[in-house]
């Protein structure tokens, strides 16, 4: 199982919103939408980050802190290292009767474009609720819409599309008539919240999680999530 | 036929052993690979204060076998006593003994370690000589020479209640010696080997992959090295061994046995074939047994010495 890291060289770079770019890599992965890599910069550090597409690879990053800002000061024709894929991903049904319902919170998002695009590529019908605190924090809507998903915004001040959180955007979705399958990809509380609707309501769902990620590969035990839940060889998608 | 063994003691349900520092010191873990088929568990090692351990890459498997310098990232021996505590009450129902590991700077403070550790009533304790991932005051002098090893187990004995096994380092000119020099000290038992001082340098950007620059290597390309370590210890001493290194399968753990181990480590083997690597493990090994008439695992033992 030789996970070495592989250098990729930076293709191009997508400016996603003030704080937010999508890495487009010279290469492909063979990689199931929801799982991760552990990108290295040398001498610097590395961190999980989930595909944002497989072919070619790209990685959508905020600069949230060190390594994500150092990830940020990379140009065109530099090399980032992937060490990867790892983990497990959403896991699509062959045949869907229904919708398949993406909610992205915040960064959240960036699995989910892979995600729909797979989904979209067998021809599934998909919705993706995507929220962010305003309308400069939302991402990807026009990847989502170009993918042929129907794109329900929701803003918490209200800036653009449904006020409040994505949770009540899927309350509202799934009051319309229920999907065939729900996949979430956010914060903690926001997942939380969207298993709670889904089971409530009866409807499969997969959820992606963030946990504090250093082996990557089930042998440290530091990213333990719950009761011996390993999020790096169990998940992160809790399927 | 059973793959139920005796060790001291102990009659485990089975000879695998879950080697310390995988899956970490959580009690959820440890049992989850208790109820996945390891006849007893190891955790973590711990020392005398919280350790946050070194920052990322930590771990890189190169195809060949794992590299990995976690740093050994532990709560501090105060905070881990409640953890084995829960971790101990969890596994008795299971028939599962609990193995507590240890590691510190100086023969005073594994003494002082072994106290605080001690009050968990681990079923035995692991003496951690022999880490290869932190410089200077820890692990590589203690296990490289068989006067400080001695030392330390000594240390340790006297304030342990419980028996213990000192696990011993690979690269040693004679690892007879040190594990004659440990047995003569008190130990119980010993748990061979640690992994092996390596390196990956990344081609590219020349730079070695993991923050600590070196790792320990573990998985299949330690098996050889540990059968040749277990061989020559087993040779010269009478104490039970915890055979580690490499063993993935149920082959590698019936190799293990024949040299010379009388229960067989598993740790690397979580990565390569999951959480229930154990289970799988189990059923080769049945499976050889059964294949090959062999009625126990005391049978397999020491065929090849």
């Amino acid at each position: 199982m030789n996970t070495l890291p592989q250098p990729f060289t930076i293709t191009k770079i997508v400016d996603e919103n003030a704080v937010t770019r999508t890495f487009i890599l010279d290469g492909a992965l063979a990689a199931e939408p929801g799982q991760f890599v552990m990108a290295w910069l040398p001498g610097v550090d590395e961190k999980p980050f989930s595909l944002a597409a497989a072919n070619p690879v790209s990685l959508t990053i905020a600069a949230v802190g060190p390594f994500s800002r150092a990830i940020h000061t990379l140009r065109t024709g530099d090399a980032l290292w992937l060490r990867g894929p790892l983990g497990r991903g959403f896991r699509l049904p062959e045949k869907m009767t229904g919708e398949l319902v993406l909610v992205g919170g915040g960064y959240g998002v960036a699995p989910l474009r892979f995600l729909a695009e797979t989904a979209r590529a067998r021809g599934f019908p998909v919705r993706a609720i995507v929220g962010a605190r305003t309308s400069a924090d939302l991402l990807a809507l026009d990847a989502l819409a170009a993918l042929g998903a129907t794109v329900i915004p929701a803003t918490e001040d209200g800036s653009v599309g449904r006020r409040g959180l994505v949770t009540h955007a899927l309350a509202d979705a799934l009051a319309d008539g229920l999907p065939a399958l729900v996949c979430a990809c956010g914060p903690t509380g926001m997942l939380a919240a969207v298993g709670k609707l889904c089971d409530a309501a009866g409807v499969p769902v997969q959820l992606s999680w963030e946990a504090h990620m250093r082996c990557g590969i089930g042998l440290c035990g530091s990213c333990e999530r719950g009761d011996g839940w390993l999020t790096c060889l169990d998940g992160p998608v809790e399927r | 036929m059973t793959l139920s063994c005796d060790f001291l003691n102990f009659t485990l349900k089975s000879p695998l052993v879950l080697a310390s520092g995988i899956i970490g010191t959580s009690p959820a873990l440890l049992t989850r690979a208790a109820r996945a088929g390891a006849g007893m568990v190891t955790a973590k090692s711990c020392g005398l204060a919280p350790r946050a351990g070194h920052p990322n890459p930590v771990a890189v498997d190169w195809g060949g076998g794992v590299l990995n310098a976690i740093g050994l990232t532990n709560p501090g021996a105060d905070a881990e006593v409640p953890l084995l505590v829960e971790t101990r009450a969890r596994l008795s129902p299971l028939g599962v003994p609990l193995i507590a590991s240890i590691f510190a700077g100086t023969v005073a403070e594994f003494a002082a370690v072994t106290e605080i550790i001690c009050r968990a009533k681990p079923d035995l304790l692991e003496v951690n000589i022999s880490c290869p991932n932190v410089r200077d005051d820890f692990g590589t002098p203690f296990a490289a020479l068989p006067e400080t090893a001695a030392a330390v187990t000594d240390a340790v004995k006297r304030a342990a209640t419980c028996p213990i096994t000192v696990k011993l380092a690979p690269n040693v000119p004679d690892i007879a010696r040190i594990a004659a020099a440990v047995v003569a000290a008190g130990a119980d038992a010993i748990t061979a080997i640690n992994t092996m001082p390596g390196m990956v340098i990344d081609p590219v950007s020349g730079k070695p992959f993991l923050s600590n620059r070196t790792g320990g290597i573990s998985g299949a390309a330690l098996k050889p090295i540990a059968l040749r370590c277990v061989f020559d210890i087993a040779r010269a001493v009478d104490v039970p061994v915890i055979g580690t290194g490499g063993v993935c399968n149920g082959r590698d753990a019936v190799e293990m046995l024949a040299a010379g181990a009388t229960v067989v480590g598993v740790g690397t083997a979580i990565h390569t074939r999951g959480v229930d690597a154990p289970a799988k493990i189990n059923a080769e090994l049945t499976q050889f047994m059964a294949q090959n008439n062999f009625g126990s695992i005391a049978a397999l033992r020491g065929r090849a010495l």
